[in-house]
């Protein structure tokens, strides 16, 4: 579903992602971790078709990410880092915007915003303005958003970032459903393990624009012993203290669903 | 249904323009607050300039000369600040929904114009009436108030067109705040909207002919008044108008992507 070879993305002097050859396999849920500033959305944006790479090839759902950009957006979801539902339009003119500019014809259209709608629990709320959304709901519109097309690839940045346990389980719970239904590849970058551990098959850790690890969980801990969790394999690669990098993360990602829904 | 019939492409551009027109239904206010500008401008600035005499050619009364320019001036500063909303939409992430979505670049480009041209179109209204309560010899004639609505629609999707590419350089909402100010004065006074070319010097003059805004003004003041001309010809107002109006929409296609970089 993602092949990329030798990918990389230079931000003047500064190599954000450095040399990546990544597989994604059709169905699986594949997370990516690493410290901020790791390149993980540097990434993401490359196979979005958001930012060209400055090196190497990517192809995304079968098509090249540069020459072939059009049709890799057709077959692809997107939930980026920063919210991108408009809050001064209700649910359900933010899933009517995405059916149009989707071309999803007339037809269809009322019934998969509907059936997007019931997936993700918004019906009741569906003629609210969104600004008036919880976090989590915002997080769940998102996903129906990103989902009307039926794309073959979702790919998710921090989809999780800034919301309660409760919320959180709730947006895991949608994204497993999605596979089941629609046997929809996922990508997704998290700075929770336990999001990781909850539902990834295989994860990848970046480190400064670098992909030094792949594998299964198990495999990833196994590699370190017996008893390692992946808070292990994060600090091995990372090298450094994961208390401070968790920290700064959730200061972070507080500050940020904080503008974000304020 | 191919990405690229012409029927999908006009979903593409509706979808974006709705969104807009919606928004604005959402939350009317902002259209109330630009009523405010034309109506100072016409019975602050017009009455007063009524007295200096001989002002507007052919003996046609100030105010009426006025009401065209004023109409075209409010369409533009409504306009020309529609590059801010779309640095914010990329700040907010909304420009992220627009820029992953197989929609063509031009597509959305030509959306927001047409969003645009609502807006313009509404301030029209406001300026209209607020011309007719003010004795001014308005034109109401169906055929004239369509023609002049197709000259403010493309007037304002032509400026906001423009504010949209001055968005995707600067890039940052200060910085565009402070060049929002320095382009609008010069595209307003350097045009025959609140005085006519001719008392300019000839520098000025050159200038204001390569003004986009001198024709929309031009075009309005022959739909706009009873028994009123256009100096350059109706022909000329709009291929100058429409011409530029597709140069921008084809660098802003360029140049609107890279918004999210
Ligand atoms: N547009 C840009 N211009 C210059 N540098 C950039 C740009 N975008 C990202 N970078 C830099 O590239 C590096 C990788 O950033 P990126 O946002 O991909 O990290 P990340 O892994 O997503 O981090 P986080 O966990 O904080 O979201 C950072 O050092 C960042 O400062
Ligand atoms: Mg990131």
């Amino acid at each position: 579903m993602i092949e990329t070879e030798g990918l990389s993305r230079r931000f003047g002097e500064h190599l954000a992602v450095d040399d990546v050859s990544l597989v994604v396999r059709s169905g699986e849920i594949f997370g990516l971790i690493g410290p901020n500033g790791a390149g993980k959305s540097t990434l993401i944006k490359m196979l979005t078709t958001l930012l060209p790479p400055t090196a190497g090839v990517a192809r995304v759902a079968g098509f090249d990410v540069v020459r072939q950009a059009s049709l890799v957006r057709r077959h692809i979801g997107y939930v980026p880092q920063l919210l991108s539902a408009d809050g001064a339009l209700t649910g359900y003119e933010n899933l009517l915007l995405s059916a149009r500019l989707y071309l999803i014809p007339r037809a269809e259209r009322e019934s998969h915003i509907a059936e997007a709608l019931e997936r993700t629990g918004l019906t009741e709320a569906a003629h609210r303005l969104a600004q008036t959304y919880s976090g989590g709901m915002l997080r769940r519109l998102e996903i129906a958003q990103s989902t009307l097309h039926r794309p073959e690839l979702l790919i998710m940045d921090e989809p999780t970032v800034g919301l309660d346990p409760v919320a959180r389980t709730g947006v895991w719970e949608h994204v497993r459903k999605l596979r089941e239904s629609f046997g929809t590849t996922i990508l997704l970058t998290t700075h929770l393990m336990e999001e990781v551990d909850a539902l990834c098959d295989r994860l990848g850790v970046l480190h400064r624009g670098r992909l030094e690890e792949v594998g299964t969980p198990e495999e990833l801990k196994a590699e370190i012993g017996p008893e390692a969790t992946l808070d292990d394999v994060f600090a091995r690669v990372a090298g450094g203290d994961i208390e401070t990098i968790g920290r700064y993360a959730d200061t972070r990602a507080t500050r940020r669903s904080a503008i974000e829904h304020g | 249904m191919g990405d690229r019939s012409l029927a999908g492409y006009l979903t593409q551009v509706y979808a974006v323009a709705d969104a807009e027109v919606r928004k604005l239904r959402h939350d009317p206010t902002e259209l109330l607050t630009r009523a405010i500008q034309p109506a100072i401008w016409l019975i602050l600035f017009g009455e007063v300039m009524a007295q200096v005499r001989g002002l507007a050619p052919g003996g046609v009364p100030y105010l009426d000369f006025l009401a065209p320019g004023i109409l075209a001036q409010s369409v533009l500063f409504a306009a020309i600040f529609f590059g801010i909303s779309a640095i914010w939409e990329r700040d907010l992430g909304v420009l992220h929904r627009y820029m992953v979505s197989p929609a063509p670049r031009s597509a959305l480009v030509i959306g927001k114009a047409v969003s645009s041209a609502v807006r313009g179109l509404s301030q029209a209204v406001v300026v209209y009436i607020l011309a007719a309560a003010l004795g001014i010899g308005v034109n109401f004639h169906p055929l004239s108030l369509l023609a002049a609505a197709a000259l403010i629609a493309l007037g304002s999707g032509l400026f906001s067109t423009f504010s949209l590419i001055v968005a995707c350089i600067v890039k940052t909402r200060e910085r565009f705040m402070g060049i929002g100010q320095v382009l609008t004065m010069p595209i307003f006074f350097a045009s025959n909207a609140i005085y006519p070319i001719d008392i300019m010097p000839p520098w000025l003059q050159a200038v204001s002919r390569a003004n986009p805004l001198t024709y929309e003004v031009d075009g309005l003041r022959a739909f706009m008044l009873e028994g009123g001309v256009s100096r350059f010809g109706l022909l000329t107002d709009c291929a100058v108008l429409l011409g530029a109006w597709l140069v921008l929409t084809a660098l802003a296609a360029r140049l609107y992507p890279r918004m999210t970089t």
